[in-house]
């Protein structure tokens, strides 16, 4: 067998402590702390999938919160409609067909916009990901049916079989397997010869376009990926929460999920898991002590950015030779 | 003597500055053709129009027969072209082995290969390392490119341009800033390759170019002023006295 590297170590060291801990916590009756895992390990689904495109393909993508959104959606209408009527095309508790819709919708609202944002470039793309993100969030917003701005409330949970979501273990065990999924596809699409091309036109388009690569198709490819990642996160999301409502979209939580991988550190597997529960436990640890904890946890966050390069991954993985 | 690229009635201009200006060359199968003129005489501006990363005003180019004008620079790539940068243009948080890969991989066709990890695909490897081996570069294989001399990215200009497997080089000034020793290297390098591949060579570097080239074009202020064989070339009025004179 291989050794494992450092990093390889502490991917391991981490998965397994979540694999475990929280758990644990729940089994001794500290059920709060499951909680707070699975918001951790959702998230952590999503960061990964964002990072797709922003940490290996450069590519800053301000609007993911949309995909989010679109997961939960695709948990609450057909539920919503399952319980009092309407739109019987969609009327289901089927979790099967709620994390196909929660897929399908993001994956193909990743390739419409895509297509276009990905026509730009730098500040222009950032821009435009970010305008379609909050086009999402209006049209919920003005969804009367669906409550608009007050949300949605899950009043049954998606239906899977073997899987009982109203077990906070279930949904807890099935969120872990799902991102250790996840960090697995990821890993294996950066590989890849896929990814190779992906990384390649992070570091120079115009070198890899000379060689003969479309870079476009590949990058909307990515993107479609890593958008269909975060429907699933939705999926899981809401069935969490088992209240949805569009703040979800908005596009400050788009810059949460950044601000995780960045944090955690980009173009690493594990950065954006660290990322994700850095940030959760930050913002739970601080928000006990205090109510005015928003100010310092800015600060704490953009320090931790500022000073350590390469984010948590770059501080624990030194890069010696 | 069939033509590999002719190019027709091509015009670029930037605001008022016409770097391209009527400009008529042909390029035919296994010749080395040189394109040498003073700085801003529109070398670069085109190359960049032949392969594809800027468009011209108006003109035609012809590659192998079809008519590539409109076509994107990829397109063109896979047609058979290649070009190396004036600039150094590479990856340069990858590796030495990894930029030459890519250039391999390019070669196999599309890339939408998900699961095999591409450092395990032994037909790229091999000869993605065989080049790095001819380039001499084989202590360096594992090194990011930013850790190269400047020498080093030179020879990684013509590595990639030889593994993308292209029948055309598009070169511009590969042997810019290089020392003597570097130089000669190279040149022998590209006489290797000499009607094994057709080459656009610009350079400056004039013992190179009466070296290597079987036809040189002087290019002044976007124009050819002329066309003919090394010889032709250095005993032409005009040439002397717009260019090669004032050395
Ligand atoms: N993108 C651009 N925008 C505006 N002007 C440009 C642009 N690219 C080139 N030019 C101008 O076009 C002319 C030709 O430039 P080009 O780089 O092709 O010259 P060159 O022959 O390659 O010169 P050198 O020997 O210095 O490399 C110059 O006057 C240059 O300033
Ligand atoms: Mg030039």
């Amino acid at each position: 067998m291989k050794t494992l590297s450092k990093t390889g170590w502490l991917t391991f060291a981490v998965m397994l402590a979540l694999a475990i801990l929280p758990p644990v916590f729940f089994l001794t009756g500290n059920a709060f702390y499951l909680d707070l895992a699975t918001r951790l390990v959702i998230l952590g689904i999503a960061a990964v999938g964002l990072n797709l495109i922003l940490g290996y393909g450069g590519l800053v993508s301000f609007g993911h919160a949309a995909f989010i959104g679109l997961g939960a959606y695709a948990v609450g209408i057909p539920s919503y409609h399952a319980t009092w009527g309407g739109f019987d095309m969609v009327a289901s508790y089927n979790g099967l067909f709620h994390i196909a819709l929660a897929v399908g919708i993001s994956a193909l609202f990743a390739l419409v916009t895509g297509a276009i944002s990905l026509r730009t470039k730098g500040v222009y793309f950032i821009m435009i990901t970010m305008a379609f993100g909050q086009m999402a969030f209006f049209l919920f917003q003005s969804l009367n049916v669906y409550n608009g701005d007050d949300g949605l409330t899950i009043d049954v949970r998606s239906e899977l079989p073997f899987i009982n979501l109203d077990k906070p273990l279930h949904l807890y065990l099935l969120s872990y397997v799902s991102l250790v999924v996840a960090m697995i596809v990821v890993k294996t699409i950066v590989n890849s010869r896929f990814g190779m091309v992906i990384k390649g036109a992070k570091g120079n388009n115009e070198r890899m376009i000379t060689l003969g690569y479309n870079t476009y198709i590949y990058r909307l490819t990515a993107y479609v990926i890593s958008g269909a990642m975060c429907g699933y996160a939705g999926f899981l999301l809401g069935n969490f929460t088992t209240f949805i409502s569009p703040d979800m979209m908005h596009w400050t939580r788009s810059g949460e999920l950044m601000f995780m991988i960045i944090l955690g550190g980009v173009s690493t597997v594990l950065g954006p898991v660290l990322g994700s529960s850095t940030f959760i436990l930050l913002e739970e640890v601080l928000s006990s002590l205090t109510i005015y904890w928003h100010l310092p946890f800015g600060l704490m966050l953009i320090i931790l950015v500022l000073f350590i390069r390469g984010g948590l991954m770059g501080l624990l993985i030194r890069k010696g030779r | 003597m069939t033509a590999m690229i002719e190019i027709r009635n091509l015009n670029k201009s930037f605001g008022g500055v016409t770097a391209t200006d009527n400009v008529n060359l042909t390029v035919t199968k296994g010749e080395l053709h040189a394109i040498i003129g003073p700085n801003g005489a529109g070398k670069s501006t085109l190359i960049a129009q032949l392969s594809g990363s800027l468009r011209p005003d108006s003109g035609t180019v012809i590659f192998k027969g079809r008519d590539i004008t409109t076509k994107p620079a990829y397109t063109r790539a896979r047609l058979g072209m290649t070009r190396s940068f004036q600039i150094t243009s590479l990856v340069m948080e990858m590796s030495v082995l990894d930029n030459v890969a890519l250039a391999v991989q390019a070669r196999q066709g599309h890339s939408f290969r998900f699961l095999k990890p591409a450092r395990n695909v032994s037909s790229i490897r091999e000869d993605a390392m065989k080049m790095v081996r001819k380039l001499g570069l084989r202590k360096r294989a594992d090194d990011p490119i930013s850790a190269l001399s400047h020498g080093e990215h030179r020879q990684m200009e013509i590595a990639i341009a030889l593994a993308s497997g292209a029948e055309m080089m598009l070169l511009d000034e590969p042997m810019a800033g290089l020392g003597p020793e570097e130089s000669k290297l190279l040149i022998d390098f590209l006489l290797d390759l000499k009607g094994e591949k057709t080459i656009l060579l610009i350079e400056h570097d004039m013992d190179a170019v009466f070296a290597l080239a079987d036809r040189i074009s002087v290019l002044v202020y976007g124009k050819i002023i002329a066309t003919g064989t090394p010889d032709e070339i250095r005993n032409n009025a005009d040439v002397r006295h717009a260019y090669l004179g004032e050395e």
